[in-house]
């Protein structure tokens, strides 16, 4: 039988990371613009972080220490395994916390804390083009890319305004990056937006499936499409984090019974819990605080 | 008192060990060995080599028992193991003219030189049950005809003989065979990169598309020239050499399909084709890709672009099923922030709704009011 | 040394680790353009390539992307070396190059003849490797742009005058265009296509 092969360190082999770097170089260079590459088979489905997986095996060094997130959190089970094939692989430190990570994996979220600078954000990316819904062919939405004709996205945002009276996107909402290039956030809650916009981090996004790499430098604008009359506007809670009182989050709707009964807590589990460390009590805690007492 | 969820690595470890248990299932049976797969499974082997694009037995063998007999997850663990391999070089393109032909049969003619060769088919078996298969009961051997050792004339050439078929399709000297494992895709593509597409694409897919161009969805009138398997050498060019060396021999199955002519008042008519290959032995598959590669010349060919299996774009980005399965399958994992966002703007929509309503009800009490 | 032990000599002594940190170096370097990074390495490149600019061609270029040499480059052991080390094509034809080195003193008089991309696909473009007599000494230039927050200043001593409208007919073609990395020994910093440039 064939000896089955020991890996690289970070999994892929040397030639495969000098592709993938070139192509986050030249992403870098053409902000918002998505550079296709030679993505390969990883160990891992397709649509479940490949792109990501494969840009962070790519910068990844062994001085890094990762955080990988899902949803937010650090304990989903995608982002468990993501992390565990890093360890696996590369035997890298990680983390949870967003403030001692060098690269940060995430899926669906931006972290609540500001990044600081020579942090690395990498995003996992399922369709890379913000115009894949409004035109399915490839060589088509090229075309329009190349001529920066982005006319049928604000038809789009338009119809929605004129059928439901807001913009019904609420998650990979559609961004331009340093005035040229419309780009899709992945699917992040538009929430999440405003963190991209002259972020001190550098935004790497990993289209594994698609074959896609594109990036946003830091300090670098990034503004969601909208109109003079419908502004764009994110996210409001009406309570804060029942665990930790936070307002101005992102929060995840907990179902507590059959009968309607539910809790808001925050999607970025570090975050959260950083601030319970640091004392703060949000309404589902304060009761135990006062028992204790 | 909520608590957050945590725990998920402990959750993930029980459950491919879980999942281990269920691929041993009882315990008091032997397990199946790799060997076995090999021989009494074949065809499924077959399978995850072809769509692995991979030619290794054993280590397909492998893929299906750790896939519990799961394909697609089976030719996904072996791509995942291909990915790693070190490439030394291309191999010379194999003559399937010097095939070791196992079957060999022709629907454009009732006898050929070479001869109609049924080989170890299916197709004349009544799809009866087979109670002797319950038990272990002895085999026949196999009755073989001694090889004869020359080349087993392909249909194709019958036809080019005559001119009355196109020429194989010809790059230019310089032109390196691609390969869509190493390049990003790019479309329109060349037929190259476009049969290694469909080569690897999935078997189920294909028949799909392969059958809605008979049924008037891209039509392409279809004979079966020639089905061949066999045993190929396979060669490759050593430049300290100066000449290719063998490799090895694989078996493969190849389909010529020939299609309605194509010509002009310059150009007499001829008889167009569609290619098939496929590792191991595959019929279904090389017929269905020769369908589909037909269709997919309609550009080529100035047809119009009417139906699914004609549109090149549509059919390459869906034919892998590795890629499908990760896909649709990721649907699974939590999406609860997005839902959260979508939840927030029904409701505010529906509240919205709702304020109107209301409104619009106190402004006809007011009217009624008035009235009284 | 003949030029042959010349060319076999050298390279990364770990390969995997070295070409990750230069790398990185190199992406800090594209995201925030102007900043002055230093190859702490010797990679025993034939001279005159420099230090920094031999570490780059082994980080970034395989056989894969073909390379392009100034004529003082050409001439020396520095074609057989990046052949040797990464395997790399080293062509004649400009417009064909993923990767360009320019020795000191031999900035092109025009970036046009090299590959500018095009509008569809603006990454396929040389990346241009420019040594220059100093960097962080000699005329400052400001430069503004995606990676930058507010302005960078960058000192470069020889880049001839002609730089400045080359470098902004250049930014005036995105999103087609070169990207550069100026080069000075173990030196180097950073300007993709984005960046605008000015003298102080």
């Amino acid at each position: 039988m064939t000896d089955l092969a020991t890996y690289n360190f970070a999994y892929l082999d040397e030639q495969t990371k000098r592709m993938i770097r070139r192509a986050i170089l030249k992403a870098i260079a053409i902000p918002g613009y998505q550079v296709p590459f030679a993505s390969r088979e990883m160990p891992m489905p397709y649509g479940w972080g490949t792109g990501g997986v494969q840009v962070t095996a790519a910068i990844l060094g062994p001085d890094d220490v990762l955080k990988v997130i899902d949803q937010g959190a650090d304990d989903t089970t995608n982002a468990v395994s993501i992390r565990a094939f890093f360890q696996k692989v590369a035997n890298v430190a990680v983390t949870t916390h967003t403030r001692d990570a060098t690269i940060i994996q995430t899926r669906h979220r931006i972290p609540e804390e500001k990044l600081t600078e020579g942090q690395v954000l990498v995003y996992q990316v399922p369709i890379p083009e913000p115009l894949r819904f409004l035109e399915p062919r490839e060589t088509e939405t090229r075309k329009m890319h190349a001529l920066e004709e982005y006319g049928l996205m604000h038809v789009k945002l338009y119809e929605d305004i004129a059928r439901n009276g807001h913009i019904a996107t609420t998650y990979a909402y559609p961004v331009k990056v340093a005035g040229r290039y419309v780009m899709d956030p992945s699917p992040t809650p538009k929430f999440d937006n405003p963190k991209m916009h002259m972020s001190e981090a550098l935004q790497l996004f990993g289209a594994g499936r698609e074959k896609r790499i594109y990036a946003v430098p830091p300090h670098t604008e990034v503004v969601s499409l909208d109109f003079e009359d419908y502004p764009f506007e994110i996210q409001k809670f009406e309570q804060p984090c029942a665990l930790c009182g936070a307002h101005d989050v992102y929060l995840d709707e907990v179902v507590l019974d059959d009968k309607g009964g539910r809790m808001f807590v925050c999607s970025d589990t570090d975050h959260c819990e950083d601030r319970r460390d640091h004392g703060h009590a949000g309404a589902m805690l304060a009761p135990k605080k006062e028992a204790a007492e | 008192m909520y608590v957050a969820v945590k725990g998920g690595e402990a959750a993930i470890n029980n459950a491919h060990r879980l999942l281990a248990d269920r691929r041993r299932g009882d315990r008091s049976l032997p397990s199946v060995t790799i060997d076995q797969i090999v021989e009494q499974l074949g065809l499924a082997v077959d399978r995850v080599m072809a769509e692995a694009s991979l030619y290794d037995r054993s280590l397909a063998a492998l893929a299906v028992r750790q896939a519990r007999g799961d394909m697609i997850e089976a030719i996904f663990l072996l791509r995942a193991y291909r990915t790693t391999l070190p490439r030394f070089g291309a191999t010379v393109p194999v003559d399937t003219a010097g095939m070791k032909v196992e079957r060999r049969i022709s629907a454009t003619y009732k006898d050929l030189p070479g001869g109609q060769l049924l080989g170890p088919t299916f197709d004349y078996t009544h799809r009866l049950l087979d109670p002797s298969l319950l038990s272990d009961e002895q085999v026949e051997e196999p009755v073989r005809k001694q090889a004869g050792g020359e080349e087993v004339m392909r249909v194709s050439d019958i036809l080019a003989h005559e001119g009355l078929i196109e020429p194989d399709g010809e790059f230019p000297e310089d032109h390196e065979a691609g390969d869509l494992t190493r390049e990003p895709m790019e479309f329109p593509m060349s037929r190259d990169l476009r049969l290694q597409a469909l080569a690897r694409g999935d078997e189920g897919f294909l028949l799909a598309l392969g059958y809605s161009t008979q049924r008037g969805y891209g039509r392409n009138h279809p004979f079966v020239g020639e089905i061949r398997i066999g045993e190929v050498e396979v060669e490759m060019d050593i430049a300290e050499l100066g000449f290719a060396v063998p490799l090895g021999r694989i078996r493969v199955t190849e389909c010529q399909m020939v299609n309605q002519f194509k010509g002009s008042s310059k150009a007499p008519p001829q008889f167009t084709r569609g290619y098939g290959l496929v590792f191991g032995q595959s019929e279904r598959k090389a017929m269905a890709m020769s369908l589909v590669d037909r269709a997919l010349r309609a550009e080529e060919l100035g047809e119009d672009i009417i139906a699914p299996a004609q549109d090149e774009e549509f059919v390459i980005s869906h034919c892998d099923n590795v890629q499908a399965t990760g896909f649709v399958e990721h649907l699974k994992l939590p999406h609860y922030v997005d839902f959260q966002a979508e939840l927030g703007l029904v409701r505010k929509m529906r509240s919205d709704i709702d304020k109107a309503r209301s409104k619009a009800r106190s402004g006809d009490n007011l009217s009624q009011e008035a009235a009284e | 040394m003949t030029s042959k032990t010349q060319a076999l000599s050298g390279g990364f002594s770990q390969p995997v680790f070295e070409s990750q940190s230069v790398f990185r170096m190199l992406m800090d370097g594209m995201a925030k353009p102007g900043t002055l990074c230093t190859v702490d390495l010797d990679v025993g490149q034939p001279e005159p390539l420099g230090g920094a600019a031999g570490a780059i061609a082994l980080t970034l270029c395989d056989h894969e992307t073909s390379v392009w040499l100034s004529a003082g480059l050409s001439q020396s052991a520095v074609a057989e070396w990046i052949g040797f080390h990464t395997g790399a094509p080293i062509i004649r034809e400009k417009a064909e190059a993923h990767f360009a080195f320019v020795e000191a003193g031999a900035t092109p008089a025009s970036f046009g003849l090299f590959s500018l991309g095009s509008q569809e696909f603006p990454d396929r473009s040389t990346t241009l490797v420019i040594e220059v007599k100093a960097l962080g000494q000699g005329p400052l230039m400001t430069l503004t742009g995606p990676g930058i927050r507010a302005t960078q200043t960058i000192a470069v001593d020889g880049l001839p005058d002609v730089f400045m409208r080359l470098w902004a007919d250049n930014r005036a073609l995105f999103p087609r265009g070169v990207d550069v990395i100026l080069t000075a020994g173990q030196k180097f910093l950073c300007l993709p296509r984005t960046t605008r440039l000015a003298l102080q």
